[in-house]
């Protein structure tokens, strides 16, 4: 009796868990899979005219969706092996330091805790040109003799690059804090007994160092893609809200944009669309993943 | 490369010449200047909204080359982003959302997270095993049918309709309930002896011990709370309900005329304040937090 009593109560503490999780995860889940393939859903009534594969097939042949697939590539390839790349190269030079090395931290930390909504108004300010002024950076490239660009309503490789510049911008501070804490894990006495044998820095690079944080680095390249597959506010700062209009809306907008706003309304298409977002990343997750088991070292 | 510099400064290069001294001394001076180089990269657009935030309109607009410093600064840019749009009103909201959705979240962890840890019931693991799968969903995946959901009913433009949705966090309670479960099991023992009630063992003893985890959970929540945007937006369509984050674009988009960009940016600098204070004051606990597995949500 006193045994079915205290697995009632356990059953009581986990209650809120299992009701929230149950009403917003698992519902939605089985949720969102339907819906993609119930054709002519109909929000008010609730009906469907039959089920099928008519919504994946509208939001492939969609030009909006094949342009958002695009930009999101291009983000994704352009800036994860970049902000890694340069994370590493901070985070090297930042335990090659003593004095300041805190103070540096702490600025490189900084835009992690600002809101990407607000600092990407400064960055449109930044880039933008306008009928009053050319913009801080137009003057910076006017300097080195190159002519100014619109990089906010302008050609696309400029508004990509200031899209690359900025998300770079915003995932650096995750990422250099990780490498920073792994490279000071690495055990000393390594770099000890290569220091005994004569070994060269370079060699020490790449046969002690990177071996050791080869792990985290890959956590990085992992959660670094998936991130960048679901870039949404970044762009909304830097262009506003209709992305559709910029030229440079993403997946995860693109879902959002079918199911609300001036062109929403549909569900069914916002669904479709985010169970092939999550196809996506799923696979280049596990193509990462069988990537690491052969080159990371743990 | 630079690495061994850390672990070998001093000792080693006594018996080096003057040469290798002096190299080294280069190197850092490089080290220096790169590092430098994107310290100034990070705090440019924060001095930039600073600085802009301060110029009046006509002088910004008259700037055809921006200028660096601010010969007369005014402080008119600050009482427009109050009273021009409803700036104090975001705010407000922002506040009551985050300490809300922080607080009710909090509630549902720590149960779940002691459930977990201290409590025996058939099908724990299982439920465990359950919960944890859930990491792997998207927000985005859900987001469509909860969207749905909060509409039908009718809690669209009404903070429980923001709330609600993310009261919940799997990684949280897995967080805690390995904080938990790293208290010795002894003390609840002794406890059950005592004829201490499990809720009193969790007030008394388990929350005290694992604070520091309680805390770093908080200000990652916090944080997260404050910058989100993507559901409020979908959530809300009137003005009195939104977040600061939809407020910075609804300013962008609608008020203060475009072009008023000072106004902008005091609204800005304004939006940033409460969590650039609150990382100088917990730096080394969110970064501690976040490391061990905050991710840029």
């Amino acid at each position: 009796m006193k045994q079915k009593l205290r697995q009632y109560k356990a059953w009581l503490y986990l209650l809120p868990a299992i009701l929230f999780l149950g009403v917003f995860m698992v519902y939605p889940l089985i949720d969102v899979i339907i819906y993609s393939f119930e054709e002519g859903f109909n929000f008010v009534t609730r009906t469907s005219q039959g089920t099928g594969l008519f919504n994946y097939s509208y939001v492939l042949h969609d030009p909006y969706f094949v342009q958002a697939l695009k930009n999101t590539f291009l983000i994704v390839i352009i800036t994860v092996p970049l902000s890694t790349g340069f994370a590493l190269l901070l985070s090297l030079a930042l335990t090659s330091i003593k004095p300041l090395r805190n103070l540096y931290q702490t600025v490189y930390f900084l835009p992690y805790v600002t809101n990407t909504l607000a600092v990407g108004l400064v960055f449109m300010v930044l880039f933008k040109k306008t009928a009053y002024t050319d913009g801080m950076v137009n003057l910076l490239l006017n300097a080195f003799g190159a002519p100014s660009v619109d990089f906010i309503d302008g050609p696309y490789w400029a508004k990509m690059l200031v899209m690359c510049i900025y998300t770079v911008w915003v995932v650096l501070p995750f990422k250099v804090l990780i490498l920073t804490s792994a490279l000071a894990s690495v055990n000393p006495d390594y770099y000890k007994a290569a220091r005994v044998d004569g070994t060269r820095p370079s060699r020490i690079f790449f046969r002690i160092t990177l071996p050791m944080i080869s792990p985290m680095l890959f956590y990085l390249v992992i959660t670094g893609f998936i991130g960048a597959f679901k870039a949404y506010s970044d762009e909304v700062a830097l262009f506003g809200t209709d992305l559709n209009a910029a030229g440079m809306n993403t997946m995860v907008g693109y879902v959002y944009d079918m199911l609300y706003g001036a062109s929403g309304g549909y569900p069914s298409y916002a669904s479709a669309a985010a169970l092939l977002l999550f196809l996506i990343v799923l696979t280049i997750t596990c193509i990462n993943l069988m990537v690491s088991r052969r080159s990371v070292h743990y | 490369m630079a690495t061994e510099n850390a672990t070998f400064s001093g000792k080693a290069t006594t018996d080096f010449s003057e040469k290798t001294k002096r190299r080294r001394f280069i190197r850092q001076g490089f080290l220096y200047l790169f590092l430098t180089l994107w310290a100034i990269a990070v705090l440019f657009p924060f001095y930039w909204m600073i600085l802009t935030s301060f110029k009046s309109q006509a002088s910004y607009n008259s700037e055809q080359r921006p200028k660096f410093y601010v010969s007369a600064p005014t402080t008119e840019n600050y009482s427009e982003a109050f009273t021009a749009v409803p700036l104090a009103r975001y705010f407000g909201n922002t506040l009551i959302y985050t300490v809300v959705t922080t607080g009710l979240m909090m509630i549902v962890i720590l149960l779940a997270a002691f459930a977990f840890a201290r409590l025996q019931f058939r099908g724990k693991n299982l439920l465990f095993t359950l919960f944890l799968s859930l990491m792997m969903i998207p927000n985005e995946l859900v987001i469509i049918t909860n969207y749905v959901t909060i509409t039908q009913w009718n809690l669209r433009n009404s903070f429980p309709g923001l709330i609600l949705p993310s009261v919940t966090s799997v990684f949280y309670i897995y967080l805690l309930k390995e904080t938990f479960e790293q208290i010795p099991d002894e003390l609840y023992k002794a406890a059950k002896v005592d004829g201490t009630s499990d809720f009193k063992y969790l007030r008394r003893v388990m929350i005290p011990i694992a604070r520091p985890t309680l805390v770093t959970i908080a200000i990652l929540k916090v944080i997260e709370c404050w910058n989100s945007y993507v559901w409020p937006r979908l959530i809300t369509d009137k003005a009195e309900y939104f977040l600061v984050s939809n407020g910075i674009q609804e300013i962008r988009e609608h008020g203060f005329g475009r072009d008023n960009i000072p106004a902008m940016m005091a609204a800005v600098v304004v939006i940033s304040i409460p969590l650039i204070l609150l990382f100088l004051i917990f730096r080394n606990k969110i970064m501690e937090g976040v490391s061990r597995g905050g991710t840029k949500a």
